[in-house]
């Protein structure tokens, strides 16, 4: 029992840290599937516990948390048309990353810039460009040092959606958020 | 000034209806441009019929047709043969070809080792030039762009400039820089699959081309000969984001685009000492993008969002005097981009947005005055062919975005196809034999 509780706990460990590389936009991996179901009828391990310890709870909400914190840090902010000013919407989004990023110093992040297939493609790169400066520069003010954050632009080439309709422009004009390092150690701001 | 409004429709009127292809004229957007062109009059142009020599006359058939400067008129190869033998004994039917509408005659004979080309005065009832050229076999790689020269050459025997059939396009297709012929012939592709190449251009003299190499969101500036495939980075391109690079006239400065954390600038580079690069705009968070050379090197169109959206403006090539070049109604012009200058040095092409979809626009270098040229789907991107009177651009107005050749004399427009989309395309000057020798 105490060898399972040990294996449990190395599980949930072992998910956080991969939680901690996870973005946003990537689908979430399949549950390793169990190597061959033992003959007898002991109940699987992790997927199917629903009680347990007090330390076993506290994993599990400190994955859930890392999870949380991850997914927080890459959540994309949105322009409006040809701009590349942060809209006021996104300001409590980019005034979390600013709190995660304050709690975990050795964390680095790039933004990219993007924007929708309308305009040049080749001013678009440029509009890219202005909306990852604008995303960093909104982060320095908030104190993050810019030797953190690195900030690149793709222009049109990488639209979250093909679609050609409004609702995929407002998608694709956008700053994208990318963990570069300190993903193992992530803490949740206080 | 109702007046002139009605001589303006009047004129619009007769044009398309002279004229198969033209662009069609749609919905007026807020702007004061009207889409005028003004075809004047074409003389009827006849390719001889004749034996042999028949690779070179298609070529020289198509090719005098997309000039744009003649009426051809169509006569068959009669299959089998030929002109009648009475015609050859006793020369050209010059009453045939009068009925029929020609003015000038165009005849090829075969000649040892080539063809000999000849231009008739139909309604003179004269020979007015001719010339035999050497002509590499069919097959040969120089084949048929020794043939265009020769319709370049015809063009210029009949209309005093020459044609601009001898040159070749770049374009991008699936992050991959193609080359082919103007008749759209020769489909090759310069750079390797699976990486993202954008903005390709010539080099004045045709033997290399410069284009941005994107990865990871990150981008130097490439220049590559064509004979060779040898490549290296434009200096001051090595880091952050470099793009929309130009060459000017004397091929020895390359300007481009560098941005980074301040905005986006325009920089000059010496690619034959291969230094030097240099700051020509500062724009503090503001875009200043897609430079041109006028053909003198004395100054510079680029794209600037100094005030807003993006426009055109122009300053001297040392960066100095900055100026607004396509005049704009602020807060009701849509954005402006993509700017080419003319190898006359008379006009600047680029695209602006009207209601939603970018379409093509003059701006005459001296007057300012801003011409549209385009209405019909999207219309972007534009480059000038080298006799500065055609424009390759790309358009969807087949349904999927691809390249078509608008003559900004008329206003006929044909499709250049290519395979699977196609954008940012660059056309050359004309090409050299000793540029075209090696094939990669």
């Amino acid at each position: 029992m105490r060898a399972s509780k040990l294996s449990m706990l190395l599980t949930l460990a072992a998910v956080a840290a991969c939680g901690g590389r996870q973005a946003a936009d990537e689908p979430v991996p399949e549950p390793t599937p169990a190597p061959a179901p033992a003959p007898e009828s002991t109940p699987g391990p992790v997927a199917t516990s629903d009680s347990g310890s007090d330390s076993e709870r506290m994993a599990r909400e400190h994955a859930e948390l890392i999870r949380a914190v991850t997914a927080d840090l890459s959540t994309p902010i949105h322009f409006d048309y040809d701009q590349a000013t942060v809209r006021g919407d996104d300001r409590a989004v980019l005034d979390r990353k600013a709190a995660i990023l304050k709690a975990n110093p050795n964390a680095r992040i790039r933004v990219s810039g993007h924007a929708d297939e309308r305009g040049s493609d080749e001013y678009n790169l440029a509009l890219g460009n202005r909306r990852a400066g604008a995303g960093k520069r909104y982060l320095q003010n908030k104190g993050i040092e810019a030797a953190r954050m690195e900030a690149i632009s793709y222009g049109e080439e990488r639209p979250m959606s093909q679609a050609t309709d409004e609702a995929a422009y407002a998608q694709n004009r956008r700053d994208e958020f990318e963990l570069t390092a300190g993903g193992e150690t992530l803490v949740a701001p206080q | 000034m109702m007046k002139r409004l009605l001589l303006l429709l009047l004129v619009s009127l007769v044009s398309v209806g002279a004229l198969h292809a033209q662009d069609s004229t749609g919905a007026r957007d807020r702007v004061r441009v009207i889409l005028e062109f003004r075809p004047g009059a074409r003389p009827g142009l006849v390719v001889l019929p004749g034996r042999g020599a028949d690779s070179v006359r298609a070529i020289l058939r198509r090719d005098l047709g997309y000039s744009d400067r003649f009426v051809m008129v169509p006569i068959g190869d009669p299959p089998g043969g030929a002109r009648s033998g009475t015609e050859e004994a006793s020369g050209i039917n010059y009453q045939l070809y009068r009925t029929l509408g020609a003015n000038l005659a165009v005849e090829l004979v075969e000649a040892p080792g080539g063809v000999t080309a000849r231009l008739y005065d139909v309604a003179g009832s004269r020979l007015r030039s001719q010339q035999t050229v050497a002509m590499p076999p069919t097959g040969d790689a120089g084949f048929r762009m020794e043939a265009h020269r020769l319709s370049d050459e015809i063009v210029r025997w009949a209309t005093g400039t020459p044609g601009a059939a001898a040159s070749r396009l770049l374009f991008v297709s699936a992050g991959q820089v193609f080359r082919i012929d103007s008749d759209g012939i020769g489909l090759t592709p310069l750079t390797p699959a699976g990486q993202t190449a954008l903005s390709p251009v010539w080099s004045p003299d045709g033997s290399r081309f410069a284009f941005t190499q994107l990865g990871a969101g990150r981008g130097g500036v490439i220049v590559q000969s064509l004979a060779s495939g040898a490549a290296f980075t434009a200096p001051g391109t090595g880091t952050a984001l470099n793009i929309t690079p130009s060459f000017s006239a004397d091929g020895r400065t390359l300007a481009y685009a560098h941005s980074d954390e301040n905005g986006t600038d325009v920089y000059i580079a010496d690619i034959v000492e291969r230094c030097c690069a240099r700051r020509l705009t500062v724009g503090r968070f503001s875009d200043n993008l897609s430079p041109s050379f006028s053909p003198d090197g004395r100054r510079i169109a680029f794209v600037s969002t100094r005030t807003g959206p993006p426009q055109v403006y122009v300053m001297a090539a040392d960066g100095t005097d900055p100026e607004l070049l396509a005049p704009y109604d602020y807060g009701a012009t849509g954005s402006s981009n993509a700017p080419e200058w003319s190898p006359d040095g008379a006009n600047v092409v680029f695209h602006r947005e009207v209601s939603g979809s970018p379409q093509l626009f003059l701006v005459d270098a001296a007057g300012r005055r801003v011409r549209q040229l385009t209405s019909a789907g999207r219309n972007e991107d534009p480059t000038w062919a080298p006799d500065g009177r055609h424009v390759a651009y790309v358009s969807d107005r087949s349904g999927r975005r691809q390249l078509w050749v608008i003559d900004i004399e008329t206003g006929t427009v044909r499709q250049l196809s290519t395979p699977g989309a196609a954008r940012l395309p660059a056309w050359s000057r004309r090409l050299g034999r000793t540029v075209l020798s090696p094939n990669p």
